[in-house]
């Protein structure tokens, strides 16, 4: 087990090494003024000296690449900006401010999201299939399916502002998206989110449901299964104990998937809802060509993704004692 | 199995060659014989729900197509601001003075808000250009993936190693937020900073990114099944009587590719309309003055609290498009290959 951790983790370093290498070059690949990308819109010929003298022009790409790599362990000072201390992935000449502490604001809204909408859609995703691979061919069955293929074929860009308009303007059940930090007021928060919530969780638990259908209904049909009904074991023994733990891994593995996807940022999301959280942070940092920004949320994003594959592993491993680590 | 002898390679490779034929039109023209392409399409005919979602798929794409022959018949075109010229269409708040959007005999679906454009044929047009970019995309993603998958695959060795890892590495992208940061460097590749950005190259710069991350994972499935092909007898017949390697995979690979690349073309089509859709609602890809679903949904999104109507069309209709093509999905999956689960 550690030994494939320690694999995987430097495999993974190398991926984001790769991916921000890449990000870098591709930047710079542009014929335009990469200072001025980088200094954003309202650039002042000051700044932008400054900016050019920081991102080091007068090197080439791969020198400078080195030094951004370089701040993220011992810093970086930028002048009269300020220090970039240790973790230092670069700093937004756009917002003037060091980028990982940006993120760092963001984070938490699209952590809260990415996690209350992953609790809705796992509750009900996981259950209507259950329930669907109970009752194969019954009505409940074909509820769950067809209501799982119009929901997957939903877009949360036109489900969103529908919500809104009728949860929210029209009815006035639920209160309009907005956020508050869950140390501050807990109920405020969760009635903050509900709305994003449950239009997320509404498109989102159709593959679940699908998938823990068609994977119940696989290992309720398998041999060992059979054996431990025969042994006369209780039917929710047999269907909890038995069954479901056979048919999670998978699940797993595709929740591990989804939700570092969510933690990359929702941009669609946040922007239907107006919610200031990574994914709006890296669209606007897009808009304002602000490098540094696109560059730490890129990192932010494939890290989530890279670490939550290993996460998945790790526990599919522990869930299915067939699978062995390699 | 028989031992791979000349005697022995000759009719096996005879045999494949009669499967793959009719495979590879797909038709039902393909003579008499029960062919597998024969009897997916009279499964595929028995599949009620396919049938119907087809119609309706072939619907989408015939009004798409003909577009600019409806818009001519109806008398208007998505362009015009029609309240400029009829300022009784709008009401004091720029808003459809009729009921339900300004619906009407003259104006079918409507009328848009504050700019006063007619919105039948904006959505027709819309349509017209998502539907447009999504299959281009869709073709080259599956081309790329096709060739690459099969090259690795086939090849193997330093070659399957080299193209593994970068489909791993572009796996591990976190994709929209790559479509969004990236549509600059493709405008920043052909056009001087303050110029404007003519429409067909925001066209093909979408097309473009969306293949670009697109082609990996259909890359990595198609290796997956051409590793297990290229050691079946049948190849191994072929390379024995000195086929080139070009016919190898040509004759013997992609007719038993088929189904895989149909199955995954018809999975990322809506996938891609959806996708290019939501870009264009952030306004990465196609903007305003050009019709397309996503800039109609992000119009509707501007005034949804006072005007719902107008959102309403550019997004059922997408629902409805991507649900039917889903079903159709679905029950070409069933009729090319029964034995699948779903």
């Amino acid at each position: 087990m550690f030994r494939f951790l320690v694999r995987r983790v430097l495999g993974a370093l190398v991926i984001l090494l790769i991916i921000s290498a890449v990000t870098f070059w591709l930047f710079y690949a542009i014929p335009r003024d990469p200072a001025m990308m980088s200094c954003g819109k309202n650039c002042t010929p000051d700044m932008l000296k400054q900016v050019r003298h920081n991102l080091g022009i007068d090197h080439p790409v791969p020198v400078q690449y080195w030094y951004w790599l370089k701040g993220i362990f011992v810093g970086r000072s930028y002048g009269d900006f300020g220090n970039c201390s240790a973790p230092c992935l670069g700093y937004s000449f756009a917002n003037r401010e060091p980028v990982l502490g940006t993120i760092l604001d963001r984070l938490p809204l699209t952590l809260s999201l990415a996690f209350g909408s992953a609790v809705v859609f796992l509750i009900f995703g996981v259950g209507a299939g259950m329930i669907a691979a109970v009752k194969q061919g019954k009505w409940q069955d074909k509820l769950a399916s067809s209501g799982s293929l119009i929901a997957s074929s939903l877009q949360i860009y036109f489900v969103g502002y529908i919500a809104m308009y009728f949860l929210v303007s029209k009815l006035g059940i639920l209160d309009n998206p907005s956020y508050t930090p869950l140390t501050h007021n807990p109920v405020k928060w969760a009635s903050g989110l509900l709305l994003p919530w449950l239009v997320l969780a509404l498109i989102w638990t159709a593959n679940y449901t699908r998938m823990t259908r068609s994977q119940m209904v696989e290992t309720l049909s398998e041999d060992y299964v059979r054996t431990a009904r025969a042994k006369g074991m209780s039917s929710r023994t047999v269907f909890f104990r038995f069954a479901w733990r056979g048919a999670m891994g998978p699940i797993v593995t595709i929740f591990g998937i989804d939700l570092a996807t969510l933690i990359g940022g929702a941009i669609i999301t946040e922007s239907v809802f107006s919610l200031q959280g990574v994914g709006r942070l890296a669209l606007d940092a897009v808009n304002k060509s602000d490098l540094p920004m696109v560059l730490g949320v890129t990192l932010l994003s494939a890290g989530a993704i890279v670490f939550f594959n290993i996460i998945v592993d790790a526990v599919y491993a522990s869930i299915d004692p067939r699978i062995r680590l390699a | 199995m028989t031992p791979p002898t000349p005697s022995a390679a000759a009719p096996l490779e005879v045999t494949d060659e009669s499967v793959e034929k009719p495979i590879a039109s797909g038709s039902p023209k393909g003579g008499e014989s029960r062919s597998p392409g024969r009897l997916a399409w009279k499964r595929f005919k028995r599949d009620r729900t396919g049938v119907i979602s087809a119609y309706v798929v072939i619907f989408f794409f015939v009004v798409a197509i003909a577009a600019p022959l409806i818009a001519k018949l109806y008398g208007k075109d998505p362009y015009t601001t029609y309240a400029s010229q009829d300022p009784s269409l709008l009401d004091a708040f720029s808003y459809p003075a009729g009921p339900n959007g300004g619906m009407s005999s003259q104006f079918w679906f409507g009328v848009e808000p504050q700019l006063g454009r007619d919105v039948f044929t904006f959505l027709l047009y819309g349509i017209r250009t998502s539907l447009g970019i999504a299959v281009a995309a869709t073709i080259l993603t599956v081309v790329a993936g096709v060739v690459v998958g099969v090259t690795a695959g086939y090849l193997g060795g330093k070659t399957d190693y080299l193209v593994g890892r970068v489909i791993d590495i572009l796996l591990s992208f976190p994709s929209t937020l790559f479509f969004i940061a990236f549509m600059p460097v493709v405008y920043g590749i052909f056009v001087a900073p303050d110029d404007n950005i003519p429409t067909w190259l925001r066209a093909t710069a979408l097309i473009v990114v969306l293949s670009t991350f697109g082609w990996a994972s259909i890359a990595r499935l198609l290796r997956g099944q051409v590793l297990g092909l290229r050691e079946r007898e049948f190849v191994e017949a072929a390379k024995v009587t000195g086929a080139p390697p070009m016919r190898i995979v040509f004759k013997e690979l992609l007719p038993n590719l088929w189904t895989p690349i149909i199955i995954q073309s018809t999975l990322l089509l809506p996938a891609l309309v959806t996708t290019e859709a939501g870009l264009s609602f952030l306004s990465v890809g196609i903007i305003d003055p050009t019709p397309d679903w996503g800039v109609m949904i992000a119009r509707g999104a501007q005034f949804y609290s006072q005007d719902i109507t107008f959102m309403l069309f550019p997004g059922i209709s997408m629902v409805l498009f991507v649900v039917a093509f889903n079903l159709l999905g679905d029950s070409v999956r069933d009729a090319l290959d029964p034995k699948s689960k779903r």
